[in-house]
């Protein structure tokens, strides 16, 4: 595997709709890891992820510590809504929260018809535990652990029928 | 065609399976560097990796002259939760199990 990973994905939904939904707490909290995510969208602006109830009893019930901020990082660039450049460290884990920061991009495209075609770039030298981390967890129902591929399905499951898809 | 379609036809070919096992073993490659790994013309290879890149399988980034080559595992994703979910996956890891079973006895 190369240090980059890209993960693609068509949705039927407008760019700003999608921009939106992956940018504002209030909507990126509601599908995948549904843990609340917090941008300020301008270049060096601060980006950082909060831990869910939902995460914190797990660890709780599995006797470890679940630190607040679970996700930091840097917007580098910001160009709503078509193109979103940061930093990005993963805090959950010891072993990630003690590998460099990687690079994630995420690009909002036309593809015609009220299409987007939405692709996640995500750089990760020096980081292969964070890059172990976000190519997902390949086996069934091992849905926890199915990385960018796994929460880009549920966005779109999300934006087009306005479910998430444990809802269904 | 549906975006299905587009997927199960783009898998339906050994040499594109090939090619997604290359990319699945190490991403990020050239046409070149997976050509020498085929038994085929430039023009075959290029063939394959438009229709691997239509159905979503393959993104191409570009990355100064050269155009690079990236598995992308969300198609394969989405057919899973689809119809592998749907069908249980009791079932399926039955059937793969009798298969196994089978085959060995033969």
């Amino acid at each position: 595997m190369s240090d980059t990973q890209v993960f693609r994905i068509w949705i039927k939904a407008p760019a700003e709709k999608i921009w939106t939904a992956i940018t504002d707490p209030e909507w990126n909290q509601k599908y995948a890891y549904a843990a609340p995510q917090f941008f300020e969208l301008k270049k060096g602006g601060r980006f950082h992820s909060t831990a869910n109830q939902g995460m914190k009893d797990y660890a709780a019930a599995n006797g470890f510590d679940m630190p607040e901020i679970i996700l930091d990082g840097e917007v580098l660039e910001s160009d709503p809504p078509r193109r979103l450049v940061q930093t990005w460290r993963m805090l959950m884990d010891p072993t990630t929260g003690a590998e460099p920061f990687t690079t994630l991009t995420y690009e909002i495209e036309e593809a015609g018809a009220g299409v987007q075609r939405v692709t996640i770039t995500h750089d990760t030298p020096g980081a292969p535990a964070t890059a172990a981390m976000i190519r997902g967890n390949t086996e069934a129902g091992a849905e926890g652990g199915g990385g960018w591929a796994w929460v880009l399905s549920d966005l779109k499951s999300l934006l087009e029928t306005g479910k998430i898809m444990t809802d269904a | 065609m549906t975006d299905d379609d587009r997927v199960f036809r783009a898998l339906a070919d050994p040499s594109r399976r090939f090619l997604l096992d290359l990319l699945f073993a190490r991403d990020g490659r050239t046409q070149t560097e997976m050509e020498s790994e085929l038994e085929m013309t430039r023009f075959g290879v290029a063939k394959h990796l438009k229709v691997l890149e239509e159905a979503g399988l393959v993104v191409v980034r570009r990355s100064g002259r050269e155009k690079l080559h990236y598995l992308n595992p969300v198609p394969i994703r989405q057919i899973h939760d689809r119809w592998i979910d749907k069908y249980t996956e009791k079932h399926v890891t039955t059937l793969i199990d009798l298969k196994h079973t089978l085959e060995e006895e033969s």
